[in-house]
């Protein structure tokens, strides 16, 4: 396989595969966003398969797609896909999932069907409907002046409507969206929103349908929502990050159809689908390389300040803050073993809560020093705590405390220090330590 | 008159379509109908990296591929579920589209490298075309279906206990996890193997239909397996047999089309869930109520009540309470009952019929002895509940139920007792022969 020459590709098709990518793309996503949080997704997965034999005989009536009537039909093909399967759910029985499924399977056959018995010099295949046809943006023809592909006006007026829809049902989208029972006890229908939601989807479906195909309208219906719901708390920012996913799609598909002759539609599915593993990976606040930074930063927190606890502990018994230190397998066995293990005592020598000596051992330095008296103060007072109150045996406490010491800030410290009138000595008998200034 | 090719393709997809109606059984019951879209769909881009890196059609090595990423798919879901904030629909979702966008970015690669036999047999995963079946294929569906059969009759105790209640068979120390696994084992092989036969967009209609259809016909789980399965057997065969005789139609959407179908006709004329039977259901409910507002306005009209109560009538039990009877008209029961007058009178003749009312010359009724007594019963009846539905409003919903004519025989007797005293006190009980009031 060689590397095709980028610059041998054409700036028109270029600009007009990704501009009517991009188009269809958006008024799915924007769409798609309510779908996601209503955890209706795959409604309109079912959507887009059940218009697909509307779209096979109209096209075998007018022997065009996405005409007005069309669209207007669709909406209502929608709809009625919401309500056959709302119907089959509730008074037939039949589970929600397996009423969809029944639903969409039957209708996208019958399109496969018609498709199969039309004549054979009806130009529709079944290529082009599960990849579209947007390699064939250069027939274009002239609309307010300027040449634009057949396409774009009827994408532009959906993108529209998508975006007004979007814009005047805000605040009813977004409490139906969050809370349907607040919704309703508010006075706006649920029902009405659900339904007027399905039937934009079927519109954004139809018209992107015969751009880009069946399987990349449920790829941007869903893709899309779900990344930017990673990224944001917000539904403002979760609409407009749909929005920028879906047009890097549409860029993403047309460079990697010309890179590796793919076909455009296959490659926007895969290029928001690489975009989503992009944000559950790196996504701020709910991907995973954060979500395990903040596991990590917990764990070596706790670890290393058990660890001044030890050498802490050490120097109490021996009763010397000379001595020759802990050997440093020793404390490393005591902190886990793990890897945070040998992570902390690094990070503390370079924090200066401990110094290394002779042997291969470990002391703690006057700052450590005052932030293990701190922890084990805390380990103490709540020592101290839980016997007075809960009156529990004394070998019951070092484990909850132990637990507990590292979640104990100063604050805590000192109204369970007044609580229990400044004690002294633990229930154990030790010495409660007072953090110390170093000098 | 069948030839050799068409039997072997006939068999092939009876067996699988009633392989498929045993899993899809369980699939559909604990909810995994739409997971096994996702793996269907999944499962495409594993033939073309088969084919790719075999460089020619090998049905094992393309089956294998598809397994491979359909379990991956699905793995996916899970994963996603587990450790990301995005919902299981939303999961099947991208997964679903984002593995079908490649397979078909994939396919359409290996066409466009020119690749021998390329197209043909990448279409055939893509939407299905069981013409193509093959002897040696015949043996993997036959091998794959009786493996299903084999594991639904040894573990129908362990399947049913999982299905329905996964908390309580890990409780009783089942491997419910591993039971869970075997099921989404089996399910995937029934998807894999349908595959050539059906394609990756319906596969899962194989699961679904003959289960969903099966649901309507019992409420018993042997039963229902043993419907589905017969089902399936059926959709296969009719589909392939359809398919034979109108070539150029696609195998695969011809048998999901038979589905629908058997799923349809289960849905309207199913005994006693069908759509039919539940119509027939509500009629004899409306006209029970009918009858009984009649028999109620009957009563009201004829017996002196306010007399009873206070005593100046005779209060003997086992007699006509009053006498002498008060002759009503037509026109009284239809203002009393606001009924249409149509409706009243088909009650009235019918009761006329068997006795219970005399028509007097001037078209008045009267009640007989036995007419008398079956209008204070469903008096009796009516406003036993309705005392009930004020006493005890929260247990209404679960407990009332008007079309029964005596509250007896869903109520406790003691429960019916306080009702009748209660009843008693406000002079609102009609004298029932054999039921009345005791002095």
């Amino acid at each position: 396989m060689t590397w095709p020459d980028l610059s041998a590709m054409d700036p028109a098709q270029a600009f007009w595969t990704i501009a009517v990518g991009a188009l269809s793309n958006a008024s799915c996503a924007v769409l798609g966003c309510y779908l996601v949080l209503r955890r209706m997704s795959l409604l309109g997965d079912a959507i887009s398969h059940a218009i697909l034999p509307g779209i096979v005989l109209a096209f075998l009536l007018t022997g065009q797609t996405a005409s007005g009537p069309m669209l207007l039909g669709a909406v209502g093909i929608g709809v009625l896909t919401a309500v056959v399967t709302q119907t089959l759910h509730v008074s037939g029985n039949v589970p929600e999932d397996a009423s969809m499924g029944v639903v969409f399977t039957s209708l996208f056959a019958l399109g496969v069907v018609l498709i199969a018995l039309a004549p054979s010099n009806v130009d529709l295949d079944l290529d082009c409907v599960l990849m579209g046809r947007l390699e064939e943006v250069l027939v274009r023809e002239p609309w307010l002046g300027v040449e634009v592909p057949l396409k774009f006006p009827s994408l532009l007026a959906v993108l529209a409507a998508t975006a007004a829809f979007v814009t005047l049902f805000w605040k009813e989208l977004k409490i139906a969206s969050f809370d349907p029972a607040l919704a309703t006890a508010m006075g706006i229908s649920a029902a009405v929103v659900h339904y007027l939601l399905m039937g934009m989807v079927a519109a954004a479906t139809v018209a992107a349908f015969d751009a880009v195909g069946s399987v990349l309208v449920i790829a941007m219906l869903i893709v899309p929502a779900a990344t930017a719901h990673l990224l944001t708390d917000r539904l403002g920012w979760m609409v407009g990050w749909s929005v920028v996913v879906a047009i890097i799609s549409a860029v993403l598909g047309y460079l990697g159809d010309i890179l590796f002759d793919t076909g455009v539609a296959g490659m926007m599915a895969v290029g928001a689908g690489l975009q989503f593993l992009l944000a559950v990976l790196l996504a701020p606040r709910h991907g995973l390389v954060s979500k395990l930074w903040h596991r990590l930063t917990l764990s070596l927190r706790i670890v290393s300040e058990d660890l001044v606890a030890v050498l802490y502990r050490f120097e109490e018994t021996t009763g010397e803050t000379q001595t020759a230190g802990v050997p440093w397998n020793l404390c490393r066995r005591i902190a886990g073993g793990g890897l945070t293990a040998w992570l902390a005592a690094p990070l503390l020598w370079w924090r200066g809560e401990v110094r290394p000596v002779s042997g291969g051992r470990l002391r703690l330095t006057p700052r450590g020093r005052q932030s293990a008296q701190s922890l084990v103060r805390s380990h103490r007072l709540w020592e101290a705590f839980l016997g007075e109150h809960f009156q529990l045996p004394l070998d019951h406490l070092h484990e909850s405390a132990e637990r507990v010491e590292h979640f104990i800030g100063p604050k805590l410290q000192q109204r369970l220090a007044s609580d229990l009138h400044q004690p002294g000595r633990d229930p154990h008998g030790k010495e409660i330590p007072v953090a110390k200034e170093p000098e | 008159m069948i030839d050799y090719n068409t039997a072997v393709v006939l068999a092939g997809t009876s067996l699988l379509g009633a392989g498929a109606g045993l899993i899809g059984t369980f699939a559909v019951l604990r909810g995994r109908a739409l997971l096994g879209d996702a793996l269907g769909h999944a499962a495409l881009p594993g033939v073309c990296l088969a084919f790719l890196m075999l460089g020619r059609r090998s049905l094992a090595a393309m089956l294998v591929g598809a397994w491979l990423t359909g379990v991956l798919g699905i793995l996916v879901v899970a994963g996603l579920r587990r450790a990301t904030r995005i919902k299981e629909d939303a999961a099947i979702g991208i997964v679903l589209s984002v593995f079908f966008g490649g397979g078909l970015a994939l396919s359409r690669f290996i066409q466009t490298q020119a690749m021998q036999g390329s197209q043909a047999g990448l279409d055939t995963y893509i939407i299905g075309r069981a013409a193509g079946m093959l002897q040696g294929d015949l043996f993997w569906i036959s091998a794959a279906a009786l493996a299903a059969l084999l594991a639904v009759i040894a573990l129908f105790k362990e399947f049913r206990l999982v299905t329905f209640d996964t908390g309580f068979a890990r409780v009783q120390g089942w491997p419910a996890a591993s039971l869970d696994l075997l099921l989404m084992g089996l399910v995937s092989l029934i998807v894999v193997i349908g595959l050539p036969a059906v394609g990756a967009v319906l596969v899962a209609a194989l699961l679904i239909l003959p289960a969903a259809a099966a649901r309507f016909w019992t409420e018993r789980l042997g039963t229902m397996l043993a419907v589905a399965g017969a089902f399936g057997l059926v959709m296969g065969a009719a589909g392939t047999a359809i398919s034979a005789t109108v070539s150029r139609a696609p195998t695969g959407a011809l048998i999901v089309l038979v589905g629908t179908c058997l799923f349809g006709a289960s849905a309207l004329f199913a005994p006693r869930r069908g759509a039919a039977a539940r119509w027939v259901d509500h009629v004899r409910f409306r006209r029970r109520l009918r009858e009984q507002a009649v028999w109620r306005a009957v009563y009201e009209a004829t017996v002196n009540e306010a007399a009873v109560y206070e005593g100046t009538a005779p209060r003997r039990p086992a007699a006509p309470p009053i006498e002498p009877l008060r002759p009503i008209d037509t026109d009284e029961l239809v203002q009393r009952t606001s009924y249409k007058s149509a409706q009243v009178q088909r009650v009235l003749r019918q009761a006329e019929r068997t006795g219970l009312l005399t028509r007097q010359f001037d078209g008045r009724y009267l009640p007989t002895t036995a007419g008398l007594d079956r209008a204070a019963r469903v008096t009796r009846g009516y406003r036993l509940w309705e005392r009930f539905m004020s006493e005890q409003p929260e247990l209404t919903g679960s407990f009332a139920r008007l079309d029964v004519e005596s509250a007896d025989e869903v109520l406790s007797s003691q429960v019916v007792a306080e009702l009748e005293a209660g009843l008693r006190a406000l002079g609102r009980l009609p004298t029932v022969p054999g039921k009345g009031p005791s002095l």
